[in-house]
């Protein structure tokens, strides 16, 4: 009976050992599962941040490898003679002779006399169309500039075709398969290319033309100037337009607006102004600036306006942000010390939140600055060659500049919309940079 | 004179008006014994005395260079001869530019012929005294707003009350742009597309399954009349929209996930920036990424996934056709383009989950992930629904990325391979350029704007109601 009654209890025992282990393994099956969904949500996690960050440097290199090549240009030193007789000028003409000469064909017979062998007539205009379309303006320009070096032999240093510039750059002296081979050159200016370069005429400096001139058709005169300038009138008009306003709003919502419907209301219409597509603000200006008000399209005035109502909501919310940061002791002691509230304001809290507001301006200006869509609409996409000299000339800006040249098929535009962009991010990235630099120097918590 | 150098002169006048409302307070004070027996600064008083003169003269000329167009186009009209006034609106208008031409010396009055001679020199005349008279008379008004406003500098005059008044009520003129800005939005849109729906029912274009605006110039052209269904449009938007979202949203809230609560404060200080220069790139930059790194490496992917089905027989891969703008291009590039909006919406709902919740789960043995799943995630889930639609409706919008990256061809297809257009696409490529107003392919674009707006205005109200909503339970 009593053997019975231990066996039972000890099988009793030996179960709920055996429970207890089963129930560790599971538990130690249960705990490694857990743990691995942990160690997976983390790697998720990584992998998030590491896509976001490949994105980040991927969209950097991409554009800096097809960009760099444009901040070189190839240029061919040639010899010239200003030939008196075939431009019929002398070191003596004036002005309007010189302009009035034929430099086209000059140009074109320098360049036969130095390739005799060239006859055929497709042979002598792929000559031809090895250098710059400009370049017989560019030489009178030369003449003009000092008429004394008619008759002289000088260097001259050709700006290259952008077909030229290209392959030089790119494909020539390179040991490239056919495919990978870039160029639009016939067999006939190749060789013309290995001869020049192995003269040692043909040289690649820095690209100062894609600084100091504006839009051209020819990629190899094209450059930014233009764009940058109309850009800069464009950020100036927005910047005077936007920072009082935005700061005199956000004055009048955090410090004098009373609490009605109307304060509500405005409130609102910020807040949904900040999320309205950017291309429903080209709309607005079509319809309202242009349209009703007659102003003129295509001019930095304009563009100013539309962006200016573009970055409001943005420099309200953080002018806004920047005041409620003002802590109300402040404000206290100015009342108490018998100012007017408008003396507190303008005299204490401004100051205090000016460093926030201003990096709150200066983060709506690159917004600005990067902005495109409502700017097609107001016609400035307009082929301007023209530097504009003030807001009320037709100008293009540089974002738009750079969707004008993506367009293009040439490949030496692609290039230069790359570099375009690098110059649109640098000056972006300094912007942004200057904003952070504000705020860690001279915003100040309590 | 132009406009810049009068608007110099007035600044100009106002500078010298602050100077003498100093000077003569300091004036009226000396008698008195000093400048603590005034009513107030002589700062208030010489601000005074600015605003006397600014505030008239740039009313004037404001008011001035935005009217003097119309009076004066509605006075060389009534000089008209008396057959051109039976003529409709358009012609009134093209025989007023030609008259315009005429007086500013391009083209000859033989053209538009001799009985509008007394039209254009009305206009010439009319143009010379505008241009004389509105200068003269902004600097009368400065001068007698200046006199004004000497008149008030008196010791017993609180200047101080005046300028304040007039700082409140400038700070409220400010703040009204905004309303402003709305009320000409959706008057802009609304008005256009009033019109245009009196060309083109409202049903047709909203149910209408073809989208093709061109107007023929002569009737009897092919397809002459154009068709305005936008269902293809709102389709491809939603296509682009729905592939940038599959993007953004994991991948935005996994790294806000793990930024917030896994990183360290290093770690968090290095990359949250760097996923930050994300936002700051222009959408033109995306554009020319989508449409000549992105779309170009898609297409030759897509054809030699399509080579391999072909030698290894497998049919539908065999008959895979890559777009070269194709919608998955655009909705990719897109997609990078909006994660650090979702990451930095979603990151700041999370942090607002108080920690006591995650204090609770972790005391009852749960671990960090299953913290997140099961407690922060659906605490926090409101106002991440919210953050996506804000992220929705940012897409929806987005304009340049698509222009450069998606094709024109308005094709009524979900397949992400295939070229598809947008809403912001037609309206860019409807206005660009020249357009007359008129016309309903015009005004099919403020049409689609009105579209446009409404919808993103939608998204952001609900987006918003529902992260307060959200917001007010830890509050």
């Amino acid at each position: 009976m009593t053997n019975s009654t231990n066996t039972e209890a000890s099988t009793a025992i030996n179960q709920l050992f055996e429970d207890r282990t089963l129930l560790a393994k599971k538990r130690a099956v249960a705990r490694k599962r857990r743990n691995r969904s942990e160690q997976r949500f983390r790697w998720a996690g990584r992998l998030s941040i590491a896509f976001g960050i490949a994105c980040v440097l991927f969209l950097f290199t991409d554009i800096i490898s097809k960009g760099i090549g444009a901040f070189t240009q190839t240029y061919v030193d040639v010899e010239i003679t200003f030939d008196q007789e075939t431009l019929g000028l002398n070191s003596q003409s004036t002005e309007d002779e010189i302009k009035a000469a034929s430099f086209g064909s000059f140009y074109k017979k320098a360049l036969r006399d130095k390739y005799p062998e060239i006859t055929g007539r497709t042979e002598k205009r792929q000559l031809y169309a090895m250098f710059t379309s400009d370049m017989p303006l560019i030489l009178r320009n030369m003449v003009v500039a000092d008429p004394s070096i008619m008759g002289s032999t000088k260097i001259i240093s050709m700006i290259a075709d952008d077909d030229f510039d290209t392959y030089y750059k790119h494909s020539y002296g390179r040991d490239l398969d056919e495919a990978e081979q870039i160029s639009r050159l016939s067999d006939m200016q190749e060789g013309l290319v290995d001869s020049l370069a192995k003269s040692g005429a043909v040289k690649t400096k820095f690209n100062t033309i894609l600084f100091t001139n504006s839009d051209s058709r020819e990629p190899e005169l094209a450059g930014i100037k233009g764009a940058i300038v109309g850009s800069i009138l464009t950020l100036l008009v927005t910047l005077a337009l936007s920072f009082p306003i935005a700061v005199a709003t956000a004055i009048y919502l955090e410090e004098f607006a009373p609490t009605n419907r109307i304060t509500d209301f405005i409130e609102v219409n910020i807040n949904n102004l900040a999320a309205v597509p950017s291309v429903i603000f080209g709309l607005l200006g079509l319809a309202i600036f242009i349209n009703f008000f007659g102003m003129p399209r295509s001019v930095p005035l304009l563009g100013g306006f539309v962006l200016t109502l573009m970055t409001l909501p943005t420099i309200i919310i953080s002018s806004r942000a920047a005041i409620k940061a003002v802590p109300p002791s402040i404000r206290e002691a100015a009342l108490g010390m018998g100012a007017s509230k408008v003396q507190t304001v303008i005299h204490h809290v401004l100051p205090l939140a000016m460093p926030g507001m201003l990096t709150g301006t200066i983060i709506g200006m690159a917004q600005a600055l990067g902005e495109t869509a409502p700017l097609l609409m107001i016609g400035m996409v307009a082929f301007i060659v023209d530097v504009p000299t003030g807001i009320t000339d037709p100008a293009t800006v540089l974002p738009v500049q750079i969707f004008l040249w993506s367009d293009s098929p040439e490949r030496a535009f692609v290039e230069k919309t790359s570099a375009a962009i690098m110059v649109l991010l640098t000056f972006l990235i300094c912007m942004n940079s200057f904003a952070v630099w504000l705020r860690k120097r001279l915003e100040r918590r309590w | 004179m132009n406009l810049s150098t009068l608007l110099l002169i007035i600044l100009a006048g106002s500078a010298v008006a602050y100077f003498i409302g100093y000077t003569r307070s300091q004036q009226i004070a000396k008698p008195i014994g000093g400048v603590r027996n005034l009513a107030t600064l002589p700062t208030y008083y010489a601000s005074m005395m600015t605003l006397w003169a600014l505030i008239p003269a740039l009313l004037l000329v404001f008011f001035w260079s935005v009217l003097d167009g119309s009076i004066i186009d509605s006075l060389v009209k009534s000089s008209f001869p008396e057959e051109a006034k039976q003529f409709s609106e358009e012609n009134l208008g093209l025989i007023m530019s030609q008259v315009s031409n005429v007086a500013s010396g391009i083209g000859s009055i033989d053209v538009l012929g001799q009985e509008y001679a007394p039209a254009v020199d009305r206009l010439v005349s009319l143009t010379a005294i505008s241009q004389r008279a509105m200068p003269l008379l902004a600097v009368c008004v400065l001068v007698l707003g200046a006199l004004m406003g000497f008149r008030a500098v008196r010791a017993t005059n609180n200047a101080r009350y005046t300028v304040e008044k007039i700082f409140n009520v400038a700070l409220f003129v400010c703040s009204s742009i905004a309303i402003f800005t709305t009320f000409g939005i959706v008057f802009s849109v609304l008005f256009e597309s009033i019109h245009f729906f009196q060309k083109v029912p409202f049903f047709d274009f909203l149910l209408g399954t073809h989208w093709s605006p061109q107007i023929a110039i002569r009737a009897d052209q092919a397809g002459a009349s154009g068709s305005f269904g936008v269902i293809p449009l709102i389709v491809g938007t939603l296509l682009i929209s729905l592939i940038a979202l599959l993007i953004a949203v994991p991948v935005g809230l996994m790294s806000a996930i793990y930024l917030s609560e896994y990183a360290t404060s290093k770690t968090r200080s290095i990359v949250k920036p760097m996923l930050e220069i994300l936002a700051g790139v222009p959408t033109v930059v995306y554009g020319f990424f989508a449409a000549l790194t992105v779309a170009p490496a898609i297409r030759q992917y897509g054809d030699k996934l399509r080579d391999w089905g072909a030698d290894n027989d497998i049919g539908w891969l065999a008959n895979l056709a890559v777009s070269s703008e194709s919608a998955l291009a655009a909705g990719i590039v897109m997609g990078v383009m909006i994660i650090p909006f979702v990451s930095s919406l979603s990151d700041d709902v999370i942090n607002a989950v108080p920690q006591s919740l995650r204090d609770g789960s972790y005391g009852l043995g749960a671990t960090q992930s299953e913290t997140i799943k099961k407690v922060i995630f659906p605490a926090a889930l409101p106002g991440i629904v919210g953050g996506v639609l804000l992220a929705a409706s940012r897409a929806i919008g987005e304009t340049m990325i698509v222009v450069m990256a998606a094709g024109l061809a308005a094709n009524l297809t979900v397949n992400p391979l295939e070229a598809v257009t947008t809403v912001t696409v037609q309206i860019v490529t409807l206005l660009v350029g020249d357009q007359e107003f008129d016309s309903a392919k015009t005004l099919a674009a403020f049409a689609l704007g009105l579209f446009l707006f409404v919808i993103t205005l939608a998204l952001n109200v609900i987006a918003l109601k529902v992260v307060k909503r959200y917001r007010e339970q830890y509050d």
